[in-house]
């Protein structure tokens, strides 16, 4: 166990350097000068300079890099260009947001995944089998944004129960702010619901046909106690990981969420900075959101570990 | 050939996915030559009118006729598909053939390469390139593509490796073939149903990210019609024109699960051990 995972966290570490150094070659030294980016054309070689001096461009690449990265790490994301602030307040205000959207939508997916494709396998071919598998193959092929577009024509247009967007912040009561990310929630997680239901269903269908499942009717307990004895367990093995890959879909997919119902998160922010050529609000943006899909995956890896028991006698 | 096209006609997901995949293919190729109206030509004066006999799908908030928009949409989303997949899937399985033909620190290389792209979202490499070069089609080609070509290195180099420890790839060894001609010879043709059946699906997802990208505005710019952009100016006049967030939607649904299906089934076909239970 203890060499999995430091294996693992090697390999976490390694690809958290790796995509710090892609996410700085791509924003800071393929653009071309910052500088003459953000000042334009028309800026006289002097205006140039003081802004490259502000700002450390003036100096060698790796100098450049380390200095970015070792100010990550205390929590520094540099100062932006547009509004000559400091980059992680204009961050952490969006992530209150983005992260709770999230969150609240990996948990409706888990919910509503497991019930679903646990009954689906339950009912294997039966009428209620079918239902969810035809629902399922269509939630598949819905655009999250579509179907965000479709929720607000029906709740928000049609019968009034939200709003069409928006969101009222925390500070005005959390009961308002949670209603408004509702239906955002909802968009995002139907589709990764869609295909976690039919990965569950067809994981659980597969353990049924195991041997010891055999073994355990033939001892004589019942249908519903080997489901919940020894099936799940086992079939929730591989589903788990599945669940870790889609936390990345998610929470990139809030981006294009936030955009249907006008929330201020960390997507709308990259936005506003793409347009403003903010590349450093763009830069700590990205590096912030592919490091909380690499560490998420890494939990997952090490929560699969802990449930496993195989993968620990292995070990021993 | 003529006994898998029996079976093929006996599948259902397959048919019905064949059957929405040339339904798409069709407006597409309807659209080079002919559109009700042309898909850029503005008429203020019929802005938002309903869905007529005139103008079937009803016209959008700059007068355009929405059916050709949608006709014309179709052109762009499988031109993107096909090239952001076409990329991805010449690079992903050149890599993926590389590693398991040669093995060692290579594919170990290749393998932690792709394990990396994995971990980066299509999304986010198509911001990155929209903040450097701005948005444009190339743009979405390139992020997708980009995201593609690690998942055609895995499913490839498993596949490549179960082929390279077959007996007859010993035969050709000890008659003198070298890595490159057994890839090309024996390797590649017995792999080539399994990179089709992951270029459908992939292409599927091709269609939403594009769709996605051209929505936030980081893909294909006006005027060039496309089905993410229609539904980025329908939310606009949600309120009043709702009908306008309808059918974009439905055009970029129908394509996925024609794909999908086509996948599945493809995938059903062409693998004798997989049974029809999933």
């Amino acid at each position: 166990m203890t060499t999995f995972l430091l294996k693992r966290l090697a390999t976490l570490i390694a690809t958290l350097l790796a995509t710090s150094v892609i996410v700085f070659l791509v924003l800071e030294i393929l653009p071309g000068d910052p500088a003459l980016l953000v000042l334009g054309i028309d800026a006289t070689d002097e205006q140039l300079a003081v802004f490259r001096h502000e700002y450390g461009l003036d100096r060698p690449i790796l100098d450049r890099y380390l200095l970015w990265i070792g100010n990550l790490l205390t929590g520094d994301f540099g100062i932006s260009y547009a509004y000559k602030t400091p980059v992680w307040p204009l961050i952490a205000e969006r992530l209150l947001l983005t992260y709770p959207l999230a969150a609240s939508a990996m948990l409706l997916t888990v919910v509503l995944a497991l019930g679903l494709g646990v009954y689906a396998a339950a009912q294997h071919n039966k009428p209620g089998d079918l239902i969810i598998m035809a629902i399922s193959q269509l939630g598949i092929s819905l655009p999250n944004f579509w179907f965000g577009l479709l929720l607000i024509l029906f709740f928000a247009v049609n019968l009034g129960w939200f709003t069409a967007g928006g969101f009222p912040g925390w500070g005005d009561g959390a009961l308002a702010a949670a209603k408004s990310l509702i239906l955002p929630s909802l968009s995002l997680a139907a589709v990764q619901a869609a295909i976690l239901t039919r990965i569950t269903r067809s994981s659980v269908l597969e353990v049924l046909r195991e041997d010891f499942v055999r073994t355990a009717r033939a001892k004589g307990l019942s249908r519903q106690s080997v489901l919940w004895r020894h099936v799940l367990r086992n079939a929730f093995i591989p589903v788990i990981t599945v669940i870790g890959l889609q936390f990345g879909n998610l929470l990139t997919g809030t981006i294009v969420v936030e955009q249907v119902f006008a929330l201020p998160g960390l997507g709308r922010l990259i936005f506003q900075a793409i347009s403003n050529r903010d590349i450093e609000v763009v830069k700590a943006a990205v590096v912030l959101l592919a490091f909380t899909v690499v560490v998420v995956n890494f939990i997952v890896d090490v929560l699969y570990a802990v449930i496993d028991p195989r993968l620990k006698a292995h070990d021993v | 050939m003529s006994s898998f096209l029996r079976r093929a006609l006996r599948h259902r997901s397959f048919v019905v996915g064949a059957a929405l995949t040339a339904f798409v293919l069709g407006m597409a190729l309807l659209s080079l030559v002919w559109t009700p109206y042309s898909p850029t030509a503005i008429n203020i004066r019929r802005r938002m009118a309903m869905p007529s006999a005139d103008y079937w799908l009803g016209t959008d908030s700059f007068g355009r006729d929405v059916l050709s928009l949608i006709l014309a949409g179709a052109q762009n989303s499988l031109t993107v598909g096909v090239l952001a997949v076409g990329g991805g899937l010449v690079l992903g399985s050149a890599l993926g053939l590389l590693a398991a033909a040669r093995r060692g620190w290579i594919e170990e290389l290749v393998m932690r390469f792709a394990d990396f792209t994995f971990a980066f979202p299509a999304i986010l490499s198509a911001i990155m390139l929209a903040a450097i070069f701005g948005p444009s089609t190339m743009n979405s080609i390139v992020a997708i593509a980009i995201f593609n070509i690690p998942v055609f290195a895995r499913v490839v180099r498993g596949s490549a490796n179960a082929i390279w420890a077959r007996d007859y790839i010993l035969a050709a060894r000890s008659a003198g073939k070298g890595s490159f001609r057994i890839t090309i010879e024996h390797v590649l043709p017995n792999i080539l149903a399994v990179i089709v059946v992951q270029a459908t699906i992939q292409f599927a997802l091709a269609i939403l990210a594009e769709a996605a990208l051209s929505y936030l505005g980081l893909g294909t710019q006006p005027p060039t019609p496309s089905w993410g952009r229609m539904l980025n100016e329908a939310q606009a006049m949600v309120f009043r024109a709702p009908f306008l967030a309808v059918f974009p939607g439905f055009a970029i649904a129908i394509s996925v699960l024609g794909l999908n299906l086509l996948g599945d089934g493809l995938r059903d076909l062409t693998d004798p051990r997989l049974s029809r239970q999933r």
